[in-house]
This record gives structure tokens, C-alpha cells and sequence, in this order.
């Protein structure tokens, strides 16, 4: 589906830095081609073709099952969703975990960073620590903060009756499920969040710093005036991406709670998981991901409006 | 921020920061190590200290036996490894082409590695389940493998674009200058370059598709075939008070593999190779 594309047009205007660049570009056309063929063929196939008709099922009556015959429905799928008091319930908590987790995220994030950027001994220990999280499995992280959560030997139980408090089951009260799993996703989304920060953190020039003391500015002050300013284009990058996987998250909340207790923890894409492959209504589960898409956009535009705004005053 | 000298309570309360930070960040890791040698009396009692009282191996051995984790790491390592290979492959040219040729297919590449970032997994995840089942892909090894290449693709592409971009033009101009073609500047000066970079991109690419999880529940259903983190969550359901110290058992198990990796490829990745090149 991609060899009858005309290769790009040849007059393309030159680039005066680099004149040698457009010098055969025809023949740099076919061998752009050939080279991208090998990745462009799988991804239309299993990912650009697969998400349109995923943006189409959302307008169909799609169903789980063999000869099933498919209408296009329009809009019916969300009318139906508006009127799901579990589809605003799964909506609401999934806002809460997608800010919360991304918030806290980031502040833990940038503490841990910037202790990591003092010259404290032990800090290396932290630094690996701190990079673990990234290479465990999501299921496995899961699994150990549900034995670290476990109302029967877990410590936190165990801390609490040792306090006189009684056992603790955090992830199966209804008011506490949430808070415990969101604790789980910002220990998980620690290292991604802490490097990205700390590479920031040390390219910022020192001169800066220098200045800033010179003129009386205290460690706070430098924080604010000096160092966050800096580090704008790291957080911007960092807290939108955070914002986007936390969303989208399924496998931490699948193995900790599955949802529950009562629904409580029912992130988005656990409901639109359970809509196509328990339930099989293809159809609401891919609308309920229109729905997201549409939510993390319209999010992200407003964030990175506000942002840039900032950086060009 | 080392402007000046740090005052002594400053200095006790970024310590006892950083202390905070290695607890809530190593606490969790200690106490799945301790379960995990514990023996089923002792978790069963339930007031068990931080450290195992007489640690045992019988929860190693029962993971292995009841999680069916020998066969389930096969799979996960079959998986993995091919995705590796794979996206190595298909990678290292088109993020040559990338970086180097101006051509339209380069903005389209770029928007498409920022959408397939935006879109939840759950609206490719239902078609692929259909076109799979199509091409008799669906609960199969390569099917998997396949779909992890592709959704690795986009941000290994990034990152090499990025480390194709950092070689110096120079380089290969003087290749070509003294005659080589074009393939054997891309193996001869470009490849030996690039290694850092396709060790990072080897990296991610083991250890997404060795963690992943949604994609292999959907996609695999037969027990034997299924992977790791599959046969964990599985192991989960199940658990008892009695198997806890298996799960745990099981989980660092199937941890040490992605650890190891990541050790291991993080020390090669520092040796900055382009500096050697320049220099001689």
C-alpha cells in the first residue's frame, strides 16, 4: 500500500548550513523509502490500521462473537455512556488517579532529584533505588505492594495493631482503596519522572546559581527563581507524558484491586477492559477510548497553552 | 545549588530526606525479598518482623512447581528476545532515513511517534484482537512478538533518531570521500557509532515487552503460552494465605531477569564511544 506514493518532489529549497544535503534528492527519496519500509509496513498494519477502525468501532453497535453484523450507531454509544452512572463513576476516579498520581509524581519526583544532585554520601543507594521500579514488571510491582497492603501479615496492618488501631485492609476499604493504589503509582512512576528531572537539574549552569547567591537569592529563592525556570521545558515534557501513561493505566490496578472494592478503583481502561473482553460490547469499549482520547487532548492542550504562554513572557 | 556552604541542619534535613525517600523506595523491595524466604507458618502467623526467623527455599521451589514458571519464562524470554532482534532490525535503518534524508515521510513519522503516544491501548487492542484472529496470530508467540515490535517501535525510533543525529556528518562524508558506497558506510562508520544507541533501544525493547501485560492477557489464552506477568496475575487469583511466600518467590524470579539485563547493558552504555572515535 506504500510503493505508489511518488517519491517528494525535488525542489525542495536548500538548506544553507548543510548544501551537501539536497544534492541527489531523488535518489535520497527512493533510499529513504527502502530504508523506512521494513518499520512503516508492520505499524500501518498492526497499529495505524488497527487504531482507525478502534476510532471507528466506537460509532458501531460492535460485538464479541462470530457472524456478528456490525451497524454504524453515530453517537448512540455515548448518549448510552452519559446516562452509565458507572461510566461517570469510572470517569471521576480515573481524573483523580490521572492528577493525583501525576502531581504527586512530580513533587516527590523533583525532591528526590534535587537531593540527588547534593553531594550527600549514600545518595548512590537512593539513585539505584530509585531506577528499580522501572525495570520490575508492573504485575510484580503490583503483587509486592499487595503483600506489603495485606490486612492479615502485611506490615502496615502489623504497624497499625501494634499501635492498638486494629488490622488494616487499605485495599479493600472503600475509602481508603484509592489513596493505597495511588500511593502504588507514584512509587512506580518514580524513576522515569526522578532521571528526567535529574538530567534537567545538571544542565543547568551553575553561573546562574552563582549570580543568583551573589545578588542574596537563599535556597529557596534559587529554587524558585532560578531552578524551576530552568528545568520549564523537563517538567512541561515530563508531567505531560506522566499525565498520558497515567491515564492509560490498566495492569498496576488489574492486579492490586481489579477495580474494586465496589468499583472504587475502576480506572477508565479497567471498565473499557471489562466492557469488550468480559462483557463484549466491542463497540462501548472503543467509545469509552474515544472518550479518553478526547479527554487527554483537550487536557494537554490546556496545560501546554497555559505553559508556553509562561516561557514567552 | 552548592553556592556557599551548607549549614549543619541543612545537611540533617536533606539526610533525613534522602532517608525518607531510600525507605518509602526500598521498604516494599525488602519486605517482597523477606516474604519471599519465609516459610508458610511464619506468614501464616501473620506477626512476622521485616526479616525472615528461619529463611527457607521451599517457596522457590514451589513457584516453580504450581505457577508452571519454568514453561511461562520460556515464553516471556522467547518474547522478549525476538521483539529485541526485531526492533533492532527494523529500527536502525528507518532511524537512519530519518535522521539524515529530508523527506516527507519524516514529519509523518514524527506525528505518528507523538499520537500512538496519545491513544489508550484499549482501541488498538480490540481490532488487533480481530485481525489476529484473521491471520491465525491470536494466541500465538509470534503474534505477540509482533505487536510488541510495533508498539515499541515509536519510541526506540525516537531515541536512535536522537543518537544517529549526535554522529558527526564529517564522518561519513570522509567515507564516502574515499570511495566507500553507501551500505558500507552505514556498517563500517554508522554501526560502530550507533552501538550505544542500539544498545539503549535493545534495552527498552527487552524490558517493555518482557513487563508487558494488557496485550499478552488479550492476546494469549492457552496457560502454556502465556508469559510471565500473565501467569503471575493468575497466580494472584489464586493465592491463599498459604502461597503468599510462592507469589513472592515467583515475582523475584521473574524480577531478576529484566535486573540483570538492565545492569548489565547500563555499564556498556556509558562507555562513550563517539569520544574514542573522534580522538583516533
Amino acid at each position: 500500500m506504500t510503493s505508489t506514493t511518488p517519491v517528494p518532489a525535488p525542489a525542495l529549497p536548500r538548506d544553507a548550513k548543510q548544501p551537501r544535503r539536497g544534492r541527489r534528492p531523488r535518489r535520497e527519496g527512493r533510499d529513504a523509502w527502502l530504508l523506512l519500509l521494513p518499520a512503516l509496513v508492520p505499524v500501518a498494519l498492526f497499529s495505524v490500521y488497527p487504531l482507525l477502525q478502534g476510532i471507528y468501532l466506537g460509532f458501531t453497535d460492535s460485538e464479541a462473537g462470530l457472524n456478528q453484523v456490525t451497524h454504524f450507531t453515530g453517537f448512540e454509544n455515548y448518549a448510552d455512556l452519559l446516562d452509565n452512572e458507572l461510566f461517570w463513576s469510572s470517569f471521576r476516579i480515573g481524573l483523580i488517579w490521572a492528577f493525583s498520581v501525576t502531581i504527586l509524581q512530580f513533587v516527590s519526583a523533583l525532591g528526590l532529584a534535587l537531593l540527588l544532585n547534593q553531594p550527600l554520601r549514600l545518595r548512590w543507594l537512593a539513585r539505584i533505588l530509585a531506577l528499580v521500579p522501572w525495570a520490575m514488571p508492573p504485575v510484580v510491582v503490583a503483587i509486592m505492594w499487595r503483600l506489603v497492603y495485606n490486612p492479615n501479615n502485611g506490615p502496615v496492618s502489623g504497624l497499625s495493631q501494634l499501635l492498638g488501631l486494629g488490622q488494616l485492609n487499605l485495599l479493600g476499604d472503600f475509602g481508603t482503596a484509592l489513596p493505597a493504589v495511588i500511593v502504588v503509582g507514584v512509587w512506580a512512576g518514580m524513576p522515569q519522572t526522578t532521571i528526567a528531572l535529574l538530567a534537567g537539574l545538571q544542565s543547568v549552569d551553575p553561573s546562574l546559581h552563582e549570580a543568583a547567591a551573589v545578588d542574596g537569592a537563599g535556597a529557596w529563592s534559587r529554587l524558585f527563581h532560578v531552578t524551576l525556570p530552568e528545568l520549564r521545558p523537563v517538567i512541561i515534557a515530563i508531567t505531560s507524558l506522566n499525565f498520558i501513561w497515567n491515564v492509560n493505566t490498566f495492569d498496576l490496578i488489574y492486579v492490586l484491586t481489579n477495580g474494586g472494592p465496589g468499583g472504587r478503583t475502576m480506572l477508565p481502561m479497567l471498565f473499557a477492559y471489562n466492557e469488550a473482553f468480559r462483557y463484549g460490547n466491542f463497540g462501548v469499549a472503543a467509545a469509552m477510548g474515544n472518550v479518553m482520547v478526547v479527554l487527554i487532548v483537550g487536557f494537554l492542550l490546556l496545560y501546554l497553552r497555559s505553559r508556553l504562554k509562561g516561557i514567552r513572557e | 545549588m552548592s553556592i556557599g556552604r551548607t549549614s549543619p541542619q541543612v545537611r540533617a534535613g536533606q539526610y533525613a530526606a534522602l532517608a525518607a525517600y531510600v525507605v518509602f523506595l526500598g521498604f516494599p523491595l525488602v519486605w517482597l525479598l523477606s516474604t519471599a524466604f519465609k516459610s508458610t507458618r511464619e506468614i501464616a502467623l501473620g506477626d512476622s518482623g521485616l526479616l525472615p526467623s528461619s529463611p527457607t527455599l521451599t517457596n522457590f521451589a514451589d513457584a516453580v512447581d504450581k505457577a508452571n514458571l519454568f514453561e511461562a519464562g520460556r515464553n516471556s524470554l522467547v518474547v522478549a528476545l525476538a521483539t529485541t532482534v526485531l526492533t533492532v532490525v527494523v529500527c536502525l535503518p528507518a532511524a537512519y532515513a530519518l535522521a539524515r534524508f529530508r523527506t516527507i515521510l519524516r514529519p509523518i513519522t514524527l506525528a505518528w511517534i507523538l499520537i500512538s503516544q496519545v491513544f489508550p491501548t484499549i482501541l488498538v487492542i480490540i481490532p488487533l484482537f480481530l485481525i489476529l484472529k484473521q491471520y491465525r496470530l491470536l494466541d500465538a508467540l509470534p503474534g505477540l512478538a509482533i505487536v510488541y515490535v510495533v508498539f515499541t517501535l515509536p519510541f526506540c525510533l525516537w531515541m536512535l533518531i536522537g543518537f544517529v543525529a549526535a554522529i558527526p556528518r564529517e564522518l561519513e562524508e570522509a567515507g564516502a570521500m574515499d570511495g566507500a558506497s553507501r551500505l558500507r558506510i552505514l556498517i563500517s562508520i554508522v554501526m560502530p557509532l550507533l552501538r550505544p544507541g542500539i544498545i539503549a533501544t535493545a534495552l527498552f525493547a527487552f524490558i517493555s515487552s518482557w513487563n508487558e501485560f494488557l496485550f499478552a492477557l488479550v492476546l494469549i489464552q492457552s496457560p502454556e503460552k502465556a508469559t510471565l506477568p500473565l501467569t503471575l496475575s493468575r497466580f494472584v487469583g489464586a493465592e491463599g494465605q498459604v502461597q503468599l511466600g510462592a507469589l513472592a518467590a515467583a515475582s523475584l524470579l521473574a524480577t531478576i531477569p529484566s535486573l540483570l539485563f538492565f545492569a548489565l547493558i547500563q555499564r556498556r552504555l556509558s562507555s562513550g564511544l563517539l569520544v574514542g572515535a573522534v580522538k583516533g
